[in-house]
Order: C-alpha cells, then sequence, then structure tokens
C-alpha cells in the first residue's frame, strides 16, 4: 500500500509543483502590475500545496528523502505530472485557462479528500480546498473577461480553449496506484469528479461566450512519465543549481 | 497613449469589531476584479476579513483652501466637551 | 538613491515669495502635505519625479531576481524569493498610487519609463549570473533600499510617507532573507563560498553608487531636505550603510573589494567609522545614463510585458462596459 501512495502522492505533488512553476514565470511580466501580485500567489499556493505533499510522500516512503529530493533529484520519466500543468505559458489566455482546468478538477477533489481515511491527507486538503476555490474564482473571472471582451481577446481565448482541452482528460484517469488508493478511501476517486469540473466550467464559459469541444483523442501520458518535449527544458531550469553542485544545502 | 484602467480606493477591516479603514489604491477594469486585486495586494499578510472598494472619481473631497471655514469654528465650542462642566468630586464618576 | 534621476531636473517655481514662505512654515512645524494642498509646483514636480522613480525601481527591480525564480535551488527559497518579488510588485503599485494623488496617472508614468524618460535606480542594470547574487540583492540592494526607506516614513508629503511605512513593515523580511541565503553559502562547500564572496564583489560597489553622487555634486539634494523631502544627504547614507555592513561581512568571513577601506576611530564625531576608497563615478554615470550592461534588456522586458498586455487590459475594458450597459439596461426594465 504505501509504495501506492507513494506514488499517487507524486501524481499529486507533481501537478502542483509544476503548475506553481509555470505561473511564477510570469512573476514581473504579467500583463497588469495588479496581475503581477496575483499570479505569484497562486504559484505560492501551488508550491506551498506541493512541499506538504512531497513532505508527505517522503514519509510514507520511509527512505529519508525529503521535499526537495523529491521536487528536485528525479530524472524527466520520473516525474507524475500531467501534461495539462506543463504546457508552456503561451499567452495569459492560455495560463488563466490551465489554471481554471486545473482548479476546477482540485476544488471538489480536495472538498472529498476532507473524508480522507487518513488524517495528514485531511490536513493538506483543509489548506488546498480554499485556495483552489480562490483560483478557480480569480482565474474564471479572467476567463470571462477576455472571453466576452474585444474581439482579439474571444479569438485568443477559443484558441486556448481548443489548445488546452484536449488536456482536461488526464485529470480524470486512474493510475493504478489511485485506484488503490480511492479503494482504501485514502485518495478520492478522480472519475467522480467529471460532473462537477463540468459545471464549474460551463458556469464560466456561458458567461464567457465560449465553446467547450468534444474531445475526440484527448492527450495522455504524464502519470507515466511520457512527457512533452517542453518539460525537459523545465526540468533544466528547475534543477540546475542541484544538478550543477550536487549534494549541498542551500 | 494607451487606455487607461480605472482608479479605486480600497479599505480593508482588519478584524470584526473594528471599522474599515483606508489603506491604499489599485487599477482594476471593474469591482469584481477590483476586490481580487484588492485581495491580492493588500491582505498577504493577515491584514484583514473584509474589504470594500470605490471607485476614486467617486470620493469627493472637502477643499483644503476652506480648512479654516469648515473646521475652525468649532475649536472654541468647550461646552462640547465633558470636562468644560464642573462637577462635585462628592457626586463620583459622571 | 530615489533621487537619482532628478539630477539636473528642474525644481524652479514661480510662486509669490509669501506662498513659498508659508508653504515653507507648514514644512518647518512638520506638518504633513496632503493630496489637495497648496503647495509650490516644485515641490510637486520633485516628488512626482521621485516616487515615480521609486516605483519603476521596484518594478525593474522584480526582474533581476525574478531571473531567478524557476531556478532556486530549494522549494523553501524559491517560495521565499517569490514572495519577495512579488512584494516589490506590491512597493511599485503603492508607490504609483503615491503618486497618482499628484495628479499624474500609472500609464503616463509607465510611458515615461519604456521611452527612457523616467529612469530608475542604477542598481538594477546589473545582471544577476549567479544564486549567490539573491542573497547578495537581499543584503546589500535591500540593505541599501531600507537605509533610504527609513527616513522616507517621516517625508513631509503624507501619501509619500504612507506608501513608505507599509514598504518598510513589509521590507524588513527581505534583508533577513538575504543575509540567511548567504549565511548558507558561507557555511557551505568551498564552491557555495567562492560563489557568495563572487557576488559580494560584484555589487559592491553598485551597491555604494544605489545612494547617489557626493553631497558636494548633488545640487538638487538642498532644496529636497529644505522641503524635508529628504532627511539625510547622500553621504550620510552611505556611512551609514557602510558602517553597518562591514561587521556583517566579517560574519560571514566574507570581505568587501575596497583596499582602503579602514576603521577610523575619529568619524561620525568620535564614534569611528569606516574611511572607504573612491567610487567610480564615471561608471555610475554610464549606467544612470543607459549605458549600463542590463538597461537596454530590463526596458525590452518591461516593454514586452507592457506591449504583450495591452490586449488583457483593452479586453478587461471592453468588459467592463458591456457589464455597465447590461446593468443599466436591467435597471430601466
Amino acid at each position: 500500500m504505501s509504495q501506492a501512495l507513494f506514488n499517487a502522492l507524486l501524481e499529486l505533488g507533481d501537478d502542483h509543483l509544476i503548475l506553481g512553476h509555470r505561473v511564477s514565470e510570469w512573476c514581473g511580466h504579467a500583463p497588469l502590475l495588479e496581475e503581477d501580485l496575483a499570479m505569484p500567489n497562486m504559484a505560492l499556493d501551488n508550491i506551498g500545496a506541493s512541499r506538504n505533499i512531497y513532505t508527505y510522500a517522503g514519509e510514507v516512503e520511509g527512505k529519508g528523502r525529503d521535499e526537495d529530493q523529491l521536487a528536485y533529484l528525479r530524472l524527466d520519466r520520473e516525474y507524475k505530472n500531467c501534461l495539462l500543468v506543463e504546457r508552456p505559458n503561451e499567452d495569459f489566455a492560455h495560463t488563466m485557462l490551465k489554471q481554471l482546468y486545473f482548479a476546477a478538477f482540485m476544488e471538489p477533489y480536495w472538498q472529498a479528500a476532507l473524508s480522507s481515511t487518513d488524517e495528514t491527507i485531511r490536513g493538506i486538503a483543509g489548506k488546498a480546498v480554499k485556495e483552489m476555490a480562490y483560483h478557480i474564482r480569480h482565474a474564471g473571472e479572467w476567463v470571462i473577461r477576455l472571453g466576452d471582451g474585444t474581439d482579439e481577446s474571444a479569438k485568443r481565448m477559443q484558441a486556448a480553449v481548443e489548445e488546452m482541452t484536449p488536456y482536461v482528460e488526464e485529470l480524470f484517469t486512474m493510475s493504478a496506484d489511485a485506484k488503490a488508493c480511492a479503494e482504501k478511501g485514502i485518495l478520492p476517486d478522480r472519475e467522480a469528479l467529471r460532473a462537477q469540473w463540468s459545471q464549474t466550467i460551463s458556469n464560466i464559459f456561458d458567461q464567457a461566450l465560449l465553446d467547450l469541444p468534444e474531445v475526440k483523442f484527448p492527450q495522455l501520458g504524464g502519470r507515466t512519465g511520457h512527457h512533452g518535449e517542453e518539460m525537459g527544458f523545465l526540468l533544466a531550469q528547475l534543477q540546475y543549481v542541484q544538478r550543477a553542485y550536487p549534494g549541498m544545502s542551500w | 497613449m494607451s487606455k487607461e484602467t480605472p482608479l479605486w480606493e480600497v479599505f480593508v477591516r482588519p478584524r470584526n469589531g473594528l471599522s474599515h479603514k483606508h489603506c491604499g489604491s489599485l487599477h482594476a477594469a471593474d469591482e469584481v476584479m477590483a476586490l481580487q486585486a484588492a485581495r491580492d495586494t493588500y491582505t498577504r499578510r493577515g491584514e484583514g476579513l473584509s474589504i470594500w472598494v470605490v471607485p476614486s472619481k467617486s470620493i469627493f473631497a472637502s477643499d483644503p483652501d476652506q480648512t479654516a471655514e469648515n473646521f475652525d469654528p468649532s475649536v472654541d465650542k468647550v461646552y462640547r466637551h465633558p470636562t468644560f462642566y464642573d462637577i462635585p468630586d462628592e457626586v463620583g464618576h459622571m | 538613491m530615489y533621487s537619482q534621476g532628478l539630477i539636473g531636473a528642474d525644481g524652479a517655481t514661480e510662486e509669490t515669495e509669501e506662498f513659498l514662505a508659508a508653504f515653507q512654515a507648514r514644512i518647518d512645524r512638520e506638518e504633513k502635505i496632503e493630496p489637495n494642498d497648496p503647495m509650490p509646483e516644485g515641490y510637486r514636480k520633485t516628488l512626482v519625479r521621485q516616487i515615480g522613480q521609486h516605483a519603476h525601481s521596484e518594478i525593474v527591480g522584480m526582474l533581476p531576481e525574478g531571473n531567478w525564480i524557476t531556478r532556486a535551488p530549494s522549494l523553501r527559497r524559491k517560495a521565499a524569493l517569490l514572495a519577495k518579488v512579488q512584494d516589490e510588485g506590491g512597493h511599485g503599485l503603492y508607490l504609483y498610487s503615491a503618486a497618482e494623488t499628484l495628479g499624474v496617472t500609472r500609464e503616463q508614468m509607465t510611458e515615461e519609463l519604456l521611452s527612457g524618460k523616467a529612469k530608475y535606480s542604477s542598481i538594477f542594470n546589473y545582471p544577476t549570473p549567479t544564486w549567490a547574487d539573491m542573497g547578495t540583492i537581499g543584503w546589500l540592494v535591500d540593505g541599501a533600499a531600507i537605509m533610504n526607506q527609513i527616513p522616507l516614513c517621516r517625508c513631509s508629503y503624507g501619501p509619500y510617507a504612507r506608501a513608505m511605512i507599509r514598504v518598510c513593515k513589509e521590507e524588513s523580511f527581505h534583508q533577513r532573507q538575504g543575509y540567511e541565503l548567504l549565511i548558507s553559502l558561507c557555511n557551505g562547500t568551498k564552491e557555495q563560498k567562492e560563489m557568495a564572496q563572487d557576488s559580494i564583489n560584484r555589487w559592491w560597489w553598485p551597491s555604494l553608487m544605489m545612494f547617489g553622487p557626493h553631497d558636494a555634486e548633488s545640487s538638487h539634494s538642498e532644496q529636497s531636505m529644505k522641503w524635508k523631502i529628504k532627511r539625510f544627504s547622500n553621504d550620510e547614507l552611505r556611512q551609514k550603510f557602510i558602517d553597518a555592513t562591514i561587521p556583517q561581512a566579517e560574519y560571514l568571513g566574507l570581505t568587501v573589494p575596497d583596499p582602503d577601506l579602514k576603521w577610523n576611530p575619529e568619524k561620525n564625531n568620535g564614534k569611528g567609522g569606516y574611511d572607504h576608497g573612491e567610487i567610480n563615478w564615471d561608471e555610475f554615470w554610464q549606467v544612470v545614463k543607459g549605458h549600463g550592461q542590463m538597461n537596454r534588456d530590463r526596458i525590452k522586458a518591461r516593454k514586452k510585458a507592457w506591449n504583450d498586455g495591452e490586449w488583457v487590459r483593452d479586453a478587461a475594458l471592453a468588459h467592463a462596459e458591456k457589464r455597465a450597459a447590461r446593468k443599466t439596461q436591467q435597471a430601466a426594465e
């Protein structure tokens, strides 16, 4: 069981770390100063959640690995984040949509995790569920404004929707490890969250005048370490200091 | 010249039982975004439990040129203050 | 230091002697000046330029440190750095707001920055090639900034003083996080300590330059001191900074790259202080005038963010108009 939980925690931790990394790339480059304050808040929430999750994963594994060893010292194929979160920022429309898609999934996920059989998971969920509720609101309001703003913003927003939606399915898919944890009531069943996700998104898309496309070919692979090309560059940055100066403390 | 995003004044209630207090300004296109920006800008260190935002253009201020005529006349109305009245000590606190 | 760009600025005013004397009397009584109060045009212009430059410094100052957010070597350091760079954005925001009370818009100020008309602190035109620079910036650059900002909390202009109080409160963690980062490096391996020393070798002189030219060459200072926009002279603040910093460097076991630095027991009215070598003012002026290593990159990055963001800002405004129109329509029905 502990191996399954360890792996499932890595899926969760990596999702938050990699998304937080992407959002943090905006810091100092946002479209308006107020957003230069808002985006780091979201990045800090995600990175903070990843730290709690990795720390617990390290305890579950029992080999003495801490949050940094898990975050920094694995090979590309060992990262288990879904493809959605590693997608490049592209523009503000893509970034906000990615944030919305993720938070619209994680909010009900953590909500369900509040009744986990595992006390540490309940603790992590209690904090994260509020953060995700705010991310839905913040990213959602932007998606509405960009979708129903100018012609250009509507075009960019719809383009982001076309491009990002194929990556959503992976949020719901259950790895064998996630299944094992769900059966024990430790982690929520991802499959069961589809309706809530769709409800959140369709509420926002109605106001944003956006259409959710039907996805015939969902993009999967992150959970098994089959990442896109951009992931290598992300990790090269993330891991640079730790790799260039191995074994030092910072 | 690019278009200007409106200015808002932000008021934060530090905790229940206290008034909202002016703490600064920010720019936002509408009240929803202004509230979110206020949250992200002015409550990052647990400074508040409630936020008001007001369009800066909705604030009307008294004229500094009229400061004397506005406020000086109240200075000598000492009979508005409790200490103006003599009550013998034997009466106790009143 | 936030008045580096005021050099040569026109603080002249055309008000009558009586008006200026009455204003000066208010300042001398330590009364705060508030936005709609009558004030000499030179006072207003000086403040607009100084607060604007201070705000731009915060905003451009996000870039050299932002450069390392994705590469921070631990999650703890990453979170601290991200929060710090975010704070700098917040400080820029508070300061722009303070300047806006004087009748300029943020958009106007931003365009002056992007066109090169407005300046920002010279320090941010140096590159941050190593992780140790995150420590050194926190320790030296933020340390110098705090030295300058604390007296600004008592500036005669109310909104500027209030913004500075907020900034100083938030900034107190910045210098500590930088110094703590350097402690980790200095307690670490030889390579880490070398990285720290190399970083201080690069940042020491530029940090001293942050305080601006010597008092004798800072013609603008006198009027600002009289108006109590400024409370200490450039050289006074620089001396305080050096005296505070050298023992901190010694604690780290690091040296500053100044062979002429030595303790002088006579200095500071017999309390003692450090004599230091001559600052390379040619370098300072070169950077202030736009020819530092990173000047072009910094402005290019700000322009890109501003231009790439235009469609987002426009969309928000367009949506706000639609919302308002819908509300009016609903009210009419």
